[in-house]
């Protein structure tokens, strides 16, 4: 099965990947992508009907622990990563009107 | 001997017989990064001023008897995907040049606490994405062995550095091979132990169920004695397990008789290197001659690792580095209109091709109309191919196999046909999609004089029996 990408596919793949891309680059995606989708491909192949999908090797659910703060009192180290601080907060462009 | 020349386990020592001085071990090493690394470009940040003035402290621990342990006073590197406090961590790519973590990573904080020192970053594929170390932001690592050749990857950078001895040994990162492959290429000891054995807490993620850390060496002796101490259960991360049996250094032995080891027939056809291939299956034949029993199998699954494996890994680095988007820390583009306009240029201009490539084949394998299909068949995958692991290990204590299929390539070479590049990976992959521990050992050369790695499979929390028959070759070749 060949896997044909449109350029709305691409268009969208960008979207929820928030990259904008180059003409040149989504040229590029279109044709990386299709080649790996036909090699994932492969997996059809095979029945997986009876088969629960494993996410983690081991079993491991509801991992808790008490809700304790014990990182308190590091906001100015981590601000001074920041790009953009103002008031002690991370500065982003307006986002609304 | 140079004190850079030596093992964990030898300059510990004469560390505690005050033969040499923490001091003397970090200028050691200093003087050889200093000698080699424009070569090399094993390192992205060499910790010189914090290294000394880490030594100090160290050797008064050590003099006063406080610290004892075999990695008191020696220079560890540090692969750049792994939290370091104060120090610039980069995962190798733009979009994290200017990032100081405010924070170290649990397996760094045990490491320092065992009295390793860090003596620097070492270099990586960008966000541990490639086989070769040549998809960094720093440019490419060269391999010591050879240097128009790569050293592997993606902890290249570590590998290299424990093999032209700029550092002492290594912390690298392993997702589908990342310490096996390049420690294999660069000739020297790496392991990657059961999932959840090492916290990730700190470890910068790529594919969480599949990332672990683990140990590059000189020898198998440090690699159970760094294992050891990097290991431990950490409420911070939740996949960490609960595990009493960490003594590793205990597995040190030379006792390999009536170990039954399979050799997988798919693992030794076609694809593989003749002279990878001849190594391998003498370095077979030497754990035979100690008595253990070597016996050819079927594993099922082989072809079906690596599309399961990138479409896993894809789709898990896809939700991982959405974080990266310009606001919190790291790298922002200078010209955007807006807020989702920064976003997309501070991404765009901040990651790789590689790691765009698999953001995006991530996106699509998750978006909706594509999820069954592809993510959900993945893991359906995964499951058997976990099936298929067991069933071997119900007949064999551990498989025999390469750890990659070539030795070493040339520079440049690998990076324009992504899925060929990919299929390098074959040997190791299905051991992180089934979270076992594998150990890749150094067997020898090639004819062109290139490291080969023979790799030793284990079942889940079997790594003293990878420790005790991998010592046992090494004792066998000296």
């Amino acid at each position: 099965m060949a896997n044909i990408i449109s350029d709305e596919t691409i268009e969208y793949v960008g979207i929820l990947a928030k990259l904008s891309l180059s003409d040149e680059e989504k040229e590029n995606a279109k044709k990386d992508m299709g080649a790996m989708l036909d090699y994932i491909d492969k997996l059809s192949e095979l029945d997986t009907d009876n088969v629960e999908p494993m996410s983690h090797v081991f079993d491991v659910s509801n991992v808790f622990r008490e809700d304790e703060v014990v990182d308190a009192g590091m906001r100015e180290a981590l601000l001074s990563n920041a790009p953009e601080v103002k008031d002690d907060m991370y500065m982003v462009p307006k986002t609304f009107n | 001997m140079e004190i850079f020349e030596m093992t964990a386990a030898t300059l510990s020592g004469k560390i505690r017989d005050k033969e040499v001085s923490v001091t003397e071990a970090v200028d050691s090493i200093l003087g050889r990064i200093n000698e080699k690394d424009k070569e090399y470009n094993c390192y992205i940040t060499v910790c010189e001023d914090k290294a000394r003035a880490d030594a100090k402290q160290i050797q008064d621990k050590i003099s006063s008897g406080e610290l004892t342990g075999p990695l008191a006073g020696v220079p560890v590197a540090i692969k750049d995907n792994m939290c370091t406090e104060g120090i610039l961590t980069s995962c190798a790519s733009r979009i994290l040049s200017n990032f100081v973590p405010v924070y170290s990573s649990d397996a760094v904080l045990r490491l320092q606490a065992a009295g390793a020192i860090v003596i620097g970053k070492t270099n990586m594929d960008e966000f541990a994405m490639g086989s070769t170390t040549e998809t960094s932001w720093y440019g490419p690592t060269k391999n010591p062995a050879d240097a128009t050749r790569v050293p592997g990857g993606s902890s290249g950078g570590s590998a290299a550095a424990v093999a032209a001895h700029e550092c002492i040994c290594a912390l690298g990162s392993d997702t589908g091979g990342s310490i096996r492959q390049p420690a294999s290429y660069c000739g020297v000891v790496g392991m990657k132990p059961t999932y959840g054995t090492v916290s990730r807490y700190g470890l910068i993620a790529y594919g969480s169920s599949l990332d672990q850390i683990g140990p590059i060496t000189k020898d198998v002796t440090d690699c159970a004695n760094l294992l050891e101490v990097i290991s431990g259960h950490d409420p911070k991360d939740s996949t960490s397990l609960k595990r009493d049996d960490l003594d590793f250094s205990s597995a040190l032995t030379q006792d390999v008789k009536g170990l039954k080891i399979g050799i997988p027939r798919t693992y030794f056809g076609e694809g593989l290197d003749e002279d990878v291939k001849e190594k391998v299956l003498s370095a077979a034949k030497e754990l035979e001659k100690a008595g253990a029993v070597l016996e050819e199998f079927d594993l099922d699954l082989v072809d079906y690792a690596i599309p399961a494996y990138y479409t896993i890994a894809s789709a898990e680095a896809s939700s991982n580095l959405e974080r990266f988007d310009g606001v919190k820390y790291g790298f922002r583009a200078e010209e955007f209109k807006g807020l989702h306009d920064m976003y997309k240029k501070t991404r765009s201009l901040g990651f790789g091709s590689e790691v765009k490539r698999r953001i995006m084949l991530g996106s699509f394998v998750l978006s909706s109309g594509y999820y069954d299909a592809y993510y959900l068949k993945a893991l359906k995958v995964k499951a058997l191919i976990k099936k298929a692991f067991d069933e071997a290990f119900a007949k064999y204590d551990m498989i025999l196999a390469p750890a990659a299929p070539t030795t070493a390539p040339v520079l440049g070479e690998s990076l324009s046909d992504p899925i060929k590049m990919y299929l390098g990976d074959i040997y190791t992959i299905s051991v992180n999609l089934a979270g076992l521990p594998g150990i890749s050992v150094p067997c020898g050369s090639d004819s062109k004089n290139l490291p080969v790695g023979m790799q030793l499979i284990g079942d889940c929390y079997s790594e003293k029996k990878l420790i005790r028959a991998a010592y046992t070759y090494e004792q066998m070749m000296k």
